[in-house]
Parts: C-alpha cells; structure tokens; sequence
C-alpha cells in the first residue's frame, strides 16, 4: 500500500538529483552526523543532569531551557538532511527493517522529549530524583536506539 | 611502513574482524554513536566558549564537570577506532581521507593542548564572563571546524573513489595516498 508512495518519492526531483551526483550523498550524510554530533551534545548535557552527574551545580530547569535551542537546531538539521537522504532511495529503505526500526521509534523519541522531558523537566521544583533519572535514561535509550538504527540502514543492505 | 601493514592485516584477528558478521557493525556503529557524546559535548562547551549559549553557567563548569565524559567518550572513540583500522590496515592507510582525518585530528590534539595549558590556567580571571576571552574564543572556533571536518573526513573514508586499487587516479592522489602505481 505505501509502496506506490516510497517509488513516488524515489522519482522526485530531488530524489533523482542525489542519486545521480556521486558526491551529493556523502555530502549529505556526513551534514546529517555533524547533526547527530549536535544532537547527541545537547541532550546528553541534559540527561546526564537528570541522571544526577555532570553540570550538578546547575539547576535542571536552567539546562533544559539553554540547551533547547540548540537541540531543536540540531533536530532541524537531521531530519532536513535525513529526508534528502530518503527520497534517494526511498525504495531501499522500505525493504529495509532498521528503517522502519528507526522511523518508528522516532516518533516516540520526539514526542518523549519535547511532551514529556522537556516540560517536567523546566519545572524549577525538579531535583534529582528517581523522577528525573527516569527522564534522562528514557531520553538516552530512545535516541541511542533512533540512532543505532538509523546507521544499521546502511548494514542491512 | 606498506609491508608490516600488510602483515598486520594477514594477522589471524584482522582477518576474522574485517570478515565478521557482526563485530565489524557493532565496533562501528559504537564508534559512530560515541561522536554524540565526544564531539556533541565538545561543541556544548566550544558554544560557551564562544559566548553563544550557556552564558550563565560558569566555563570552568564544562571543563571540569562535563570533560570526564567527554574524555570517556574519546577513550571509547579511539578503541573503537584503532580496531577498525586494525581490521583493513592498508587500506585506510592509503586512504586519502584517512589521512586527511589524522591530520586534522592532530591539528584538534595541538589546539586542545594549547587550550588547555595556555587560556585555561587563566579561567578564574573570566569562568563567568558571557563572552570569553578571544584566545578562548579562538580555540573554540579551531575546535568546532576541526572536529566538524575530522567527522565528515570519517564519514568519506568509507567510499573508494580514491583507493590505490582503482587506477588510473591524478598524479596528486597517488602521492597523496602513497599508492604503488606499476609503471606501464
């Protein structure tokens, strides 16, 4: 059923463009894991805090509020480049199961981070706490999984 | 150089690494994954530096408190790092963008150093200005390219546009990655 969708998306403009160039995809790609460089700072530098470790003289409130921004950045920049990535090989990646790995946890992660960790977290009442260890060791495991599966794409060929 | 390379990539265990199922993904995969936590909490603190972010919390705090991770991140970086080189030794050895990733990371080394022994030993005189220091600032703006370019550098190892073994290649990237060319 979305098969038709995924070719439709293959034989995009764009799609066609980046698979034809030799270098648009590595360029792409290596945009996409200065991205996930980014990412991965920003939030760690949260969920470490919710964990109880790293910046501790900080208040968490404090954190989320200046790392979001960069967070929702670095976010911007991945799915941006991810989509480039997917139009050109859109079909590829429907056969492929870390994509769909991927795609469904990503929905869980975002809406984890941004309905959940990030609003408990700007309560300016939040300590550490089994509460807050749970919001950092969710986000962490969720986006390593995202992330492990998103480069497992390129394994299961 | 070229031949105990060679050698040590007939090793038993290169061998075995390079071959593996498994292994080969899960050492690159984690040497993928630890860049979130090496170059992601690298570029936190360079951010700061830079008076760009987090200008209410004291410089001193990213590199004290966050740099245990960031160096365990860089420990599990390297490991896994060294183990994929161990695993096709000739061939990043003669890969271009291999060489051009160690350049730039002992280019990273050198800033880091300097940093660290020259701008940092002085952070009491500015741990809570907004905007850092220039040579502070400078540092920071080394650090963010350089480990920008020794990540996509990383990334285009992977293709073999330029391994020795596709001739002909340009005269600069047979020198540049040492190939033995046969003359004809």
């Amino acid at each position: 059923m979305l098969l038709p969708f995924f070719e439709w998306c293959e034989a995009t403009v764009l799609g066609t463009a980046i698979r034809d160039s030799i270098w648009a995809f590595p360029i792409i790609e290596s945009i996409h894991l200065v991205g996930l460089c980014l990412l991965g700072g920003a939030l760690l530098i949260v969920d470490l805090r919710l964990l109880g470790v790293g910046l501790r003289s900080q208040s968490i409130s404090e954190l989320v509020e200046q790392a979001r921004p960069w967070m929702v950045a670095a976010i911007a920049v991945l799915v941006s480049t991810g989509l480039l990535l997917f139009l050109s090989e859109a079909v590829k990646c429907y056969y492929n199961t870390s994509f769909w790995v991927k795609m469904s946890t990503l929905p869980v992660a975002l809406l984890f981070t941004f309905a959940l960790r990030n609003r408990m977290a700007a309560e300016p009442s939040l300590e550490t706490s089994a509460r807050s260890r749970l919001l950092g060791a969710g986000s962490i495991l969720l986006w390593l999984t995202v992330a492990a599966a998103g480069r497992w794409i390129g394994f299961s060929a | 150089m070229l031949s105990a390379l060679e050698w040590l990539g007939s090793t038993p265990w290169s061998v075995a690494l390079l071959e593996s199922i498994w292994v080969w993904p899960l050492v690159e995969s984690t040497h993928v994954l630890s860049l979130g936590l090496f170059v992601g909490t690298t570029m936190m603190m360079d951010v700061r530096l830079l008076g760009l972010a987090y200008q209410r919390i004291p410089a001193s705090d990213f590199t004290t408190r966050m740099l245990p991770w960031t160096r365990a991140g860089f420990v599990v970086m390297v490991v896994t790092g060294l183990l994929l080189f161990y695993s096709n030794p000739v061939r990043y050895y003669q890969n271009v963008f291999f060489r051009l990733k160690v350049l730039v990371l002992i280019l990273a080394g050198l800033n880091a150093w300097l940093f660290h022994f020259r701008v940092h030993r002085r952070v009491g005189q500015w741990d809570r200005d907004p905007l850092p220091p220039r040579a502070a600032r400078v540092a920071a703006a080394v650090s963010i390219i350089a480990w920008t370019s020794v990540v996509i550098a990383g990334r285009l190892i992977a293709y073999n546009w330029f391994d020795c073994d596709i001739q002909p290649q340009p005269d600069f990237i047979n020198w540049a990655a040492s190939c033995v060319v046969p003359s004809e």
